[in-house]
């Protein structure tokens, strides 16, 4: 993997709940890069994930309150969180339920510099 | 109106799942030499012939590529347009091998349709019949067949 994305990967990975972070291409869904706990479907996170977030671009859009800057996803058994990166790139992550989510968006954001 | 058609039956619940969990807009599912098991989204049964062959013959051509780098063949490639990707895949069921071609546009993603790609795969496996209850196509009926096999793919 590039060192440049471990690194930022890394970071999202150390917040305590977090079970697996990616950075994945926000037109096709495929994963550029990936750290996930075993039995997290990586490729299965990431096409889904970039399809909600198209999903809610469109939303935002049709709300006239611009793009989204941040999807959070609190489910039953954890929490899904999405940050776009430039050129075309989400950070996703997914976490326990009780995941501090200030937190991991902090250090998202931090890893989606990495993409400019 | 639907437009998930097919000529053997125990294709049409798993294609219809893949288009719904896909949102693709065209779909063929055939057999290595072209013929057309099921379609959707097709309107014109010319269409269907031209893109089962052409989509037939892409992956021949790859397979042979694959074959000159000594690899043991490709199982599914991607060509990306501005609006519209088609995507063909290839897979063995009980009935042999047969291919998928998918045309999705914005509205879908490669990361998408290769996901449920794997699915389809799976449904057509567990529902295909066994090779042994195809009935040979005799000569004699191939005109009779071919245009059983158009009512079907499109209704009429």
């Amino acid at each position: 993997m590039n060192p440049r994305f471990q690194q930022a990967l890394d970071g999202i990975t150390r917040v305590g709940g977090v079970r697996g972070a990616m950075l994945v291409t926000a037109d096709d869904g495929l994963v550029i890069a990936d750290t996930v706990m075993e039995g997290v479907r990586g490729n299965a996170v990431a096409a889904l994930a970039a399809s909600l977030m198209k999903r809610f671009r469109r939303v935002s859009a049709a709300a006239s309150v611009g793009a989204p800057h941040f999807l959070h996803l609190q489910a039953d058994n954890g929490t899904l969180v999405v940050v776009p990166a430039p050129n075309d790139v989400l950070v996703v992550t997914i976490g326990s339920p009780e995941l501090n989510v200030g937190l991991t968006r902090l250090v998202m954001m931090r890893a989606a510099e990495v993409m400019t | 109106m639907k437009t998930t058609r097919a000529v053997e039956s125990w294709t049409l619940q798993p294609l219809e799942r893949f288009i719904y969990d896909t949102g693709a807009r065209l779909t063929l599912i055939m057999t290595p030499a072209g013929q057309v098991l099921a379609q959707h989204g097709f309107t014109r049964a010319v269409d269907v012939m031209a893109a089962a062959a052409l989509g037939a013959a892409i992956f021949s051509s790859t397979g042979e590529i694959a074959k000159m780098l000594r690899e043991g063949g490709f199982s599914s490639l991607n060509h990306q347009g501005r609006r519209h990707g088609v995507f063909l895949g290839g897979f063995e069921t009980r009935r042999g091998r047969l291919l998928a071609l998918v045309v999705y546009g914005p509205d879908s993603s490669l990361g998408l349709v290769q996901l449920f790609f794997e699915e389809l795969v799976e449904r057509l496996a567990l529902a295909s019949p066994m090779q042994d209850d195809r009935r040979p196509i005799l000569a004699a009926d191939f005109e009779r067949e071919l245009n059983e096999s158009l009512s079907s793919l499109f209704g009429r």
